[in-house]
């Protein structure tokens, strides 16, 4: 019989299953932060339990960390606690850590695939939502509570019921200046936020299959923004190549054994899916989120929408309340709203590629005598990992970005959710490259808006969003 | 973890939909390393008019009065009405969690976040899915009568209101056995220990970099 993707990822990993269909499942991967883990480790500790098999962690702290000044260690004293309980708790259970001062610190959805630590066909989880960022390589990744964290390092494995299938297929060309990061808004403004909740959402389509990994994951990183825990591309010769030679991927002969395996993790032709949706890459545009939440989304020639025109009466209140919090009046052109902030950064876009884009900007910024708007009063770029940050300055990034007046950090999660240092002070507005625009995200009071690294970087430039493909033009 | 059968609790109703994991619990309380204790911080940025920190105070601290959980009427409710994709974004269960300190055991909602929905079930809390419909009506009914209050039997699997209807709902087997009956995951699986181990024995075969 046919089978998806995920069917395949799931057949390869049920250890037992149960009679309602609970199955458990084996995990082949587990990545650590110190926020979600502390709680975990005590666990083990009380029941007097060792890891079962130190080889599929890999930890690494990344949400408390300091993005400037490292070398002065962790000013607060709640988060430095926190970062030295995960350091301990490595050391004393015999786990892998790249601590904060390890050149490939960094954000810990950055750097499973960069170490090659994250593979085709494996089952990979962390205490974290965004976990689905790993199934850009044909893995079921996907989020869990600190429970479950306990739970995987204690037995490999989890306890899950199957999920439905779900096709996101994007055929066509992306128009110059449209991301995987304008695909994936654009799919969650579709079907909103609840729209993939109970599916594994494959993405497919010639416009996916032409995606850079880096694309792929920023992708699939918003999967759990549109409900749908696990987000997954089939794997392609790029998904290959990109893992050869990574210190943590298969090496030699044993790297083709291990191609052939991978390559077998694509959908069978003519397979049925629960729920496909399809969306022409060249209608997509720029987009920029207006609201609280990231289905509340318009192309950036479009105007914040009137509550009055909302479908029903549920939204129409959240729409009201998401205008109230976001302090924007209906209709008004989104090219029109001012920011006092730029975050450029984040699991979801702060790769090698996302900080080209952006610098690109910065660079035509430059060359045109702009630089960083007078209005913003901080517009930051915050690497992914050290690795990262590393590449980028030997491209000469970390220079057009400071020539333009952008702030050049250390990694780290930084100002997506704001539990380091870096955070909107209420009221301040935020063009941000992160995937959530909640209430309070980035700091109590802040608003945020949600949109791809060069739309930041041309936010950051002129004051306001504007369309990036006419500043690059 | 702490079983569940059966529970006569007065109800709080959250009419707006989308209320993520960072709205119930805001991301400084995160940098805490136990698991109890978040209750006092549950919804904070909502619940009060200053900002929270960890290790602050909260008893002194201004309350938000237009915040329908701070209302006299709903003090000391044990069930949650909600609306649609409750629980929604980040996966910490730190919000489960501070619910649960600050008494919930029950969430009713048309739907919930997937990851959310699973770690309330680790930590003794039955989150409840109903009919839109049924929903809307159990919200006119709590802000219709002051106190309020459902019956929730999860043996039985239904809702009895105070009138005396009884509203059925659904609950995986297996959860719910695990549930009624406190057990702990870890427990159950290492009944299995054997299965795992045949499992990796297999998988070293035919792919053994999974194990380098």
């Amino acid at each position: 019989m046919a089978r998806t993707l995920y069917d395949k990822l799931w057949d390869a990993h049920v250890v037992h299953v149960e009679p309602d269909g609970t199955a458990l499942i084996y995990i082949d991967r587990h990545l650590v932060h110190e926020v979600t883990s502390p709680q975990a480790f005590e666990g083990l500790r009380l029941a007097h339990r060792a890891p079962w098999r130190t080889a599929s962690v890999l930890a690494v702290p990344d949400h408390n960390v300091p993005t400037a000044h490292r070398e002065q260690g962790i000013a607060d004293p709640v988060s430095r606690t926190q970062v030295e309980t995960l350091d301990e708790n490595c050391r004393a259970f015999g786990l892998t850590e790249f601590p904060m001062t390890d050149r490939r610190q960094g954000i810990v959805h950055v750097i499973g695939p960069e170490q090659g630590f994250t593979q085709p066909g494996m089952t990979v989880v962390c205490g974290d939502s965004h976990t689905s960022t790993h199934g850009a390589f044909g893995a079921l990744a996907f989020g869990i509570g600190t429970s479950e964290v306990e739970h995987v390092l204690a037995t490999q494995c989890l306890w899950q019921k199957k999920s439905k299938a779900m096709l996101v297929r994007v055929d066509g060309q992306l128009g110059p200046g449209v991301t995987a990061k304008d695909i994936a808004l654009a799919v969650i403004g579709k079907i909103g936020t609840a729209g993939g909740t109970g599916h594994a959402v494959e993405f497919g389509g010639s416009a996916i299959r032409a995606l850079s990994m880096e694309g792929r994951m920023t992708l699939c990183n918003m999967a759990i923004e549109a409900g749908a825990r696990a987000g997954m591309v089939a794997v392609d010769e790029k998904t290959v190549e990109y893992l050869r030679g990574r210190p943590y991927a298969p090496q030699g002969e044993q790297f083709e054994q291990a191609a052939a395996y991978w390559r077998s993790f694509v959908s069978d032709p003519g397979v049925a899916y629960d729920a496909v949706l399809e969306l022409d890459a060249a209608q997509i545009q720029p987009q920029v989120t207006w609201g609280t939440s990231p289905e509340m989304v318009v192309p950036v020639d479009g105007r914040v929408p009137d509550p009055a025109s909302a479908p029903n009466e549920v939204k129409r209140s959240d729409w009201e309340r998401a205008l109230a919090y976001m302090g924007l009046a209906a209709n008004t052109p989104m090219r029109d709203i001012p920011v006092d902030k730029v975050f450029i950064g984040s699991c979801t876009n702060s790769r090698i590629e996302d900080l080209r884009e952006a610098a690109a900007v910065a660079r035509r910024a430059v060359a045109q005598g702009r630089r960083v708007a007078d209005n913003v009063k901080l517009a930051m770029v915050v690497p992914g990992s050290g690795l990262v940050k590393v590449q980028a300055e030997a491209e000469g990034l970390d220079r057009a970005f400071t020539a333009a007046g952008f702030e050049w950090r250390d990694p780290g999660c930084s100002m997506c959710l704001a539990m380091n240092a870096d955070r909107l002070e209420p009221g301040e507005r935020c063009a941000s490259t992160s995937n959530r625009n909640f209430e309070g995200r980035q700091g109590q009071g802040g608003r945020t808006h949600l949109v791809s690294p060069a739309m930041a970087a041309a936010a950051a430039v002129y004051g306001h969003f504007v369309d990036v493909r006419e500043v690059m033009s | 973890m702490k079983p569940f059968t059966r529970l006569d609790g007065l109800v709080a109703p959250l009419d707006r939909a989308n209320v993520d994991t960072d709205a119930i619990i805001p991301k400084q309380f995160l940098k805490s390393i136990k698991r109890s204790g978040f209750g006092p911080n549950a919804f904070d940025e909502w619940r009060y008019l200053d900002r929270g920190e960890p290790g602050k105070p909260n008893h002194d601290r201004p309350l938000n009065p237009d915040f329908v959980l701070n209302q006299a009427r709903y003090q000391g409710a044990s069930v949650l009405l909600a609306r649609e994709n409750f629980g929604c974004g980040s996966s910490r269960e730190h919000a489960p969690w501070a619910l649960e300190d600050y008494g919930f055991r029950v969430i009713i909602a048309p739907s919930f976040a997937d990851i959310f929905f699973n770690n309330c079930f680790k930590n003794g809390i039955l989150p409840i899915v109903l009919p839109a419909e049924t929903v809307d009506r159990l919200f006119r009914e709590t802000a219709a009568v002051e106190g309020y209050a459902l019956t929730v039997d999860l043996a039985g699997q239904t809702l009895t209101t105070p009138t005396g209807d009884v509203i059925p709902f659904e609950v995986d087997p297996e959860r719910k056995h695990r549930l009624l009956n406190g057990l702990d995951d870890i427990g159950i699986t290492l009944q299995y220990v054997d299965k795992v181990r045949a499992y990796e024995a297999r998988r070293k075969g035919e792919a053994p970099w999974l194990f380098a």
